[in-house]
């Protein structure tokens, strides 16, 4: 335990030796630096794990050093090991080893392979930054370096323009989100005085705060989490963060950045707790991004883009479980999440090291002979991910559904479970088109091959672990088997569930099973119908359903709306008030004024040199504002 | 309070308000024949040369500047002249700081060549 | 005047005899020791500094009440003093690039600094009038100083009169609170505020505008910035430096010493006033300042919307029992304020090359080619956007956080909003150099002393960032030492 430091300097290390002497490395001592940091961090927190285990604290704090300390403010570097950050730092580090490993392979040809480990330890770090802090500042520097970070890798080809922009957005989106996170921060340093999670927390338990407060505070932390954990209405960015290295949307998508506002909502659930307002708002928008991102990835011919909306959808259902109370649910799927999309993505980088950094779906077809092992560990990614019995996306996504429709939202479990067979449908419809049916790209120009060792083995492993994590939590057909819920358990033990009257269930939880296996197949069916069978619809059910295809195939129109809405109306302003304002209306309204009262103006005009008449007359103006102000008030 | 300063807004007034009818009573009064000879601007009888807004040479400025330093600075001299002797050598010390940055900066401006004019 | 006094006031004393010293070494200095200056410059202020350490302070007035050295302007004078060095280091060979190597430059920058201690040390509205003259008129000097160049002159010009103008509506306030009060002492004035008012309230509310607007225009703070822009933009980029930084940290001392704690007890009025200057300021400073592809201009924006911020500190230290934490706060960010633009600037200055007017376009894939100056100019403009985990995130969180606490729940809104919006600018800087391809091949002018103030600076923000606690431990005496 005393050690734990290390997984958070180890790769700091990394990213320094990397960042600043990387040029003068082999790229065989890069990548050792690079992957090792984040290796030996994951070794430190597995003994973290087993000394937590085995100790009887369930929660160690570890101060490193005194941040900042004003008057009564104070705020410490601590660390925080729970079985929840524990959790965390088991799932960043891990995941984000074998994604530190396959890079070694994919970015081989990079030219700025040094630059690409230095950012991606210091993703890493930040990351652990959030996870492992103590209070809410450091959190929110976590926070920060996070969304920093990702600035940096999702634009590290900025040579494209699409990628430059692309990196762009994901930052402005996240900083609109961070100032609700921020203002939440500072109003719960104004009604707790302190940012301590301890304290905060325990203060709770000895006054009684107002709800609308605790709804405010937790809302404007949610806002926060919509932006880092891409869900309506911020989500926009995530999918065109597909702009950066496959590697690089592994890691954003499994282990870090977007798990962020799940976590931070399981870290503070004893404020959300307090505001059942907010967790029925956080429960709606789970469930609404699920379904909205689902439908989307229905029609995305781009196989990363279909993946990036998939993660949306799959985080809509981890705020679905948080907003109903289920924090236990929503980190389980979260893990479990974390596995199977860095092993579809890291799958999806293999695919497209194959055939040429070629993303699109409708230019690949027939691989499965090709890439026989990128083949086989995508199909597990992608029947895990659909909810197929046994791996392990069936028993995190059923368990969310059934906490879902236990605590009486019968609504949203449905959506969820319609959801589900979306789910089902476009990964196999992903599946199915870059694997199955005749090749239809250039076969000769292009010649798929399969991926080196060092890209395979950790999709092998991935695969094992998406194959094997159901072992996490078993409880079906009346088998109980939680390890995860034990170990989790002193961090939720003062979750009280939140609908007091629960309602009898409509189903019991093997027919529950039942639906949710069923719909998975539904989907996995209809895709198999369509894309191997090559069905059809007739013309006319076509026809009528196209204007369905065209809203998705845009994406519901969302960006045109942005950009209309918020983009172009900013640039008009700045460019009016530095220009126009500044320079013409200032300039027209004091000349204006000047004439007006004549031979005043002889004042301004014989300080003669071009503008300085009309900005003495606006200090003047100024002046005589503030001095009516004061006078007539 | 104000009302203190009551004399002095009637001095401001008879002194603006003499002015203007003096200088209305002469545009109502006098003939106005204008020519250009007239109009011209007034240089001490002598036949104006050029334009009145004629730029200056910088010397000038500089001669003009030089010497405000050194006039403010005896009026600075003058009462520490009349009260010298209660100041004793403090004053005298505090003077001789005073005219040693001064000066400096009489130097300064000397091999700058602020007093020769090429 | 005791020789105590002369003690306390020797870091005074040293900048004022290093500025003579340089002025008459100067004038028998062959051109190829001009460089030397430089170094002399840098040695009056880091003796200067240390005196300043080791002066006793106390909060009795001094000299006849004029002056008032406590822990408030002690921890100014360090302020300034950084500033006046830092920008000393980033003029060197800079001026010696532009053909304007005089010595003139160096004691002027130490004549302005004088200016600027003496303002944050006043307890005497003559004082601050005094202060603010010798702060302003080197700084009108230095952004002529390329006097072959019309834009420089042109600014020096607009600067001069702007600031005449501003300083006889500031001296006209000073002659109303006179004319209220019948003292210039400020504790006196204070102690007598609440009877003028009920005399002569129209002198006192008028006074204190004026005052008010005075020093805003020396700040740039909106409505009063118009000259900052066209200023800076014209100035030699090391004056410009200079003054951004000189006259932002001398008028906020002076706004400090006259509208801290205790006065806005008098009446609420000058609370709403200068909360709805700092909103206009921060919103109108950042706004502007993401149209600008110049940028020094876009830097002068910049320094316009910082304003806005700190402002949001003196907002905040009207309730009485936080003044300590948002004169912290102020304290703390505008030596972070000077750090970081003093250092963006100094980037400025290298990537200038021989050429002037930088645009951001200049900026293409400046990292692909100078690596290590392209990451001090990242931490910079990541710091003035106040993000972690450099200093001006603290600094932002310890005024945001006071501003809170005080019940200012708007301004904070508008504050982080703006803050918001001011990382598109900074952040396109980043971008243009780090994701950019090379386009224009404009050769860094690569200096020593340049280098070493952009590098210590772009350290100092870091380091400041992640432990601020070495500035912070400084502050609480500083705060707690009675205003005014």
């Amino acid at each position: 335990m005393n050690f734990v430091w290390l997984v958070l300097a180890l790769p700091l290390v990394g990213a320094l030796l990397n960042g600043l002497c990387g040029r003068y490395f082999s790229k065989r001592v890069v990548g050792l630096i690079g992957c090792s940091s984040v290796g030996l961090a994951f070794a430190i927190s597995i003994w973290t794990l087993l000394e937590l285990v085995g100790g009887s604290d369930r929660s160690v704090i570890q101060t490193l050093f005194n941040w900042i300390a004003v008057g009564n403010f104070s705020v410490d570097v601590r660390l925080l090991v729970d079985p929840l950050s524990t959790l965390m730092i088991l799932v960043v580090t891990g995941v984000g080893f074998l994604i530190h490993v396959f890079s070694v392979g994919y970015m081989n040809h990079d030219p700025n392979y040094h630059r690409y480990f230095s950012w991606l330890n210091l993703f890493t770090f930040s990351m652990l930054v959030l996870v492992l802090a103590s209070n809410f500042l450091l959190l929110f520097v976590g926070w920060e370096l996070v969304g920093l970070c990702s600035y940096l890798l999702i634009g590290f080809w900025f040579t494209r323009p699409s990628a430059a922009a692309a990196a762009s957005k994901a930052f402005i989106v996240n900083r609109i989100g961070d100032f609700g996170f921020i203002l939440g921060i500072f109003l719960i340093f104004a009604i707790f005085g302190t940012l301590d999670y301890s304290t905060v927390f325990s203060l709770l338990g000895i006054q009684t705060y107002s709800t609308t407060i605790m709804t405010t505070i937790t809302l404007l932390l949610f806002v926060g989490a919509i932006g880092k954990s891409a869900q309506i209405p911020l989500y926009v960015w995530l999918p065109d963060a597909m702009e950066g290295p496959t590697p690089v949307s592994a890691l954003i998508h499994a282990a870090t950045m977007v798990t962020a506002g799940v976590y931070m909502i399981a870290r503070t659930h004893a404020l959300y707790q307090l505001a059942p307002f907010t967790l029925e708002i956080v429960a709606i928008i789970g469930a609404l991004t699920a379904i909205l991102a689902a439908s989307i990835a229905l029609v995305n011919n781009d196989i990363k883009r279909v993946l990036a909306y998939s993660t949306v959808s799959q985080l809509g259902y981890m705020f679905l479980a948080t907003g109903v109370g289920s924090y236990t649910a929503g980190m389980f799927h979260l893990t479990s999440h974390a596995f199977m999309k860095a092993l579809l993505f890291l799958g999806s980088g293999s695919v497209m090291h194959a055939m040429a950094d070629e993303t699109d779906m409708r230019k690949m077809g027939g691989l499965r002979s090709k890439i026989p092992w990128t083949w086989a560990v995508f199909l597990v990614g992608v029947l895990a991910m659909s909810g197929i019995p046994p791996l392990v996306g069936f028993f995190s996504k059923d368990l969310i559904l059934e906490k879902v429709i236990f605590s009486g939202n019968t609504l949203l479990w449905g959506v969820g479970l319609f959801t589900a067979m979306l789910t089902a449908f476009y990964l196999l419809r992903a599946y199915f088109m870059t694997f199955h049916g005749k090749p239809r790209y250039d076969e000769k120009k292009i010649h798929p091959h399969e991926s080196p060792p060092v890209m395979l083995w950790p999709l092998r492993i991935l695969a094992l672990l998406s194959i094997a994590g159901g072992a996490l939590w078993v409880a079906v057909f009346g088998f109980s088997f939680t390890p995860l819920d034990n170990f989790l358990a002193p961090v939720f033990k003062d979750v009280v569930h939140v609908n007091a009257e629960q309602p009898e269930p409509l189903f019991s939880e093997s027919t529950l099973i039942l639906f949710s296996v069923l719909v998975a197949l539904v989907g996995i069916g209809i895709a198999y119908l369509v894309y191997v069978r090559g069905f059809r619809l007739s013309e006319g059910v076509r026809k009528i359903f196209h204007p369905v295809y065209l809203i998705l195939s845009r994406k519901y129109f969302v960006d045109e709306l942005y950009n209309w809405v918020i983009v172009k109306p900013l640039q008009l302003l700045s460019r009016f008030l530095a220009s126009i304002f500044d320079l013409t209306i200032l300039d027209g309204l004091i000349n204006g004024i000047g004439r007006l009262i004549g031979w005043t103006g002889g004042v301004f005009r014989s300080l003669q040199a071009g503008y300085i008449r009309s900005y003495a007359a606006w200090v003047l103006l100024g002046t005589l504002g503030i001095l009516i102000y004061l006078l007539l008030r | 309070m104000l009302s203190e300063y009551l004399s002095i807004l009637i001095y401001m007034i008879l002194a603006s308000g003499i002015t203007l009818v003096v200088i209305f009573a002469n545009k109502l009064l006098g003939p106005s024949r204008p020519s250009a000879r007239k109009s011209a601007a007034y240089e001490s009888g002598i036949k104006p040369t050029g334009t009145a807004r004629e730029r200056f040479h910088i010397r000038y400025h500089v001669i003009a500047m030089i010497f405000l330093v050194f006039d403010l600075e005896i009026a600075f001299i003058y009462p520490w002249a009349v009260i010298y002797k209660t100041l004793g050598w403090a004053g005298f010390i505090e003077m001789m700081i005073f005219l040693g940055i001064l000066i400096i900066g009489f130097l300064y401006a000397w091999k700058r060549g602020a007093f020769t004019w090429e | 005047m005791t020789l105590n006094d002369l003690f306390v006031l020797s870091p005074e004393i040293i900048v004022t005899v290093s500025a003579l010293i340089i002025l008459i070494l100067d004038l028998f200095l062959a051109a190829e020791f001009k460089r030397s200056l430089a170094g002399f410059t840098l040695f009056g202020i880091v003796l200067a500094a240390v005196a300043n350490a080791f002066i006793p302070i106390g909060s009795a007035p001094l000299i006849q009440g004029m002056l008032r050295v406590d822990a408030i302007s002690q921890f100014l004078n360090l302020i300034f003093l950084v500033g006046a060095g830092v920008a000393a280091l980033l003029s060197a060979d800079y001026v010696k690039r532009q053909g304007i190597a005089r010595g003139e430059y160096y004691a002027l920058i130490l004549l302005s600094t004088l200016g600027a201690m003496l303002m944050g040390s006043s307890a005497n509205l003559i004082m601050i009038f005094l202060g603010l003259e010798t702060l302003s008129i080197p700084l009108y000097i230095l952004s002529a100083f390329m006097r072959t160049r019309s834009a420089s002159q042109e600014a020096g010009l607009k600067y001069f009169l702007l600031g005449s103008f501003a300083s006889a509506l500031l001296l006209y306030g000073i002659a109303l609170l006179y004319g209220a009060t019948g003292s210039i002492q400020i504790d006196e004035i204070l102690a007598k505020l609440p009877a003028a008012m009920l005399a002569t309230p129209l002198f006192v509310y008028a006074g204190g505008g004026l005052l008010l607007v005075g020093l805003a225009f020396k700040a740039a703070v909106v409505p009063f910035h118009m000259w900052a822009p066209d200023v800076y933009e014209g100035a030699p980029t090391s004056a410009t430096a200079f003054m951004a930084v000189a006259a932002k940290a001398g008028a906020f001392a002076a706004l400090l010493r006259l509208f801290g704690p205790g006065l806005m007890q008098i009446d609420s009025a000058g609370v709403v006033i200068i909360g709805i200057l700092a909103g206009l300021t921060m919103i109108f400073g950042n706004i502007a300042a993401l149209a600008q592809l110049n940028l020094k201009r876009l830097l002068a924006y910049s320094s316009i919307a910082h304003a806005g911020y700190l402002l949001l500190a003196i907002t905040a230290a009207q309730s009485t029992p936080l003044a300590g934490t948002a004169i912290n706060g102020l304290l703390f960010y505008l030596l972070i304020y000077t750090l970081m633009t003093l250092g963006a600037f100094g980037v400025v200055i290298l990537a200038e090359g021989r050429g002037e007017n930088l645009s951001l376009s200049d900026f293409s894939g400046f990292a692909s080619r100078h690596p290590w100056i392209a990451g001090a100019m990242a931490i910079f403009m990541v710091s003035l956007a106040g993000i972690p985990p450099t200093a001006g995130f603290i600094g932002k969180f310890l005024i945001f956080s006071a501003v809170i606490q005080a019940g200012e729940i708007g301004l904070a809104l508008i504050g982080v909003f703006a803050s918001v919006i001011s990382v598109y600018y900074y952040l396109r800087v980043v971008y243009y150099m780090y994701m950019r391809p090379s386009t224009s091949e404009r050769p860094v002018f690569v200096s020593g002393f340049i280098v070493l103030g952009v590098g210590l600076t772009a350290i100092a923000v870091l380091v400041f960032g992640i432990y601020p606690s070495v500035i912070l431990q400084w502050l609480p005496q500083a705060a707690s030492a009675t205003l005014p």
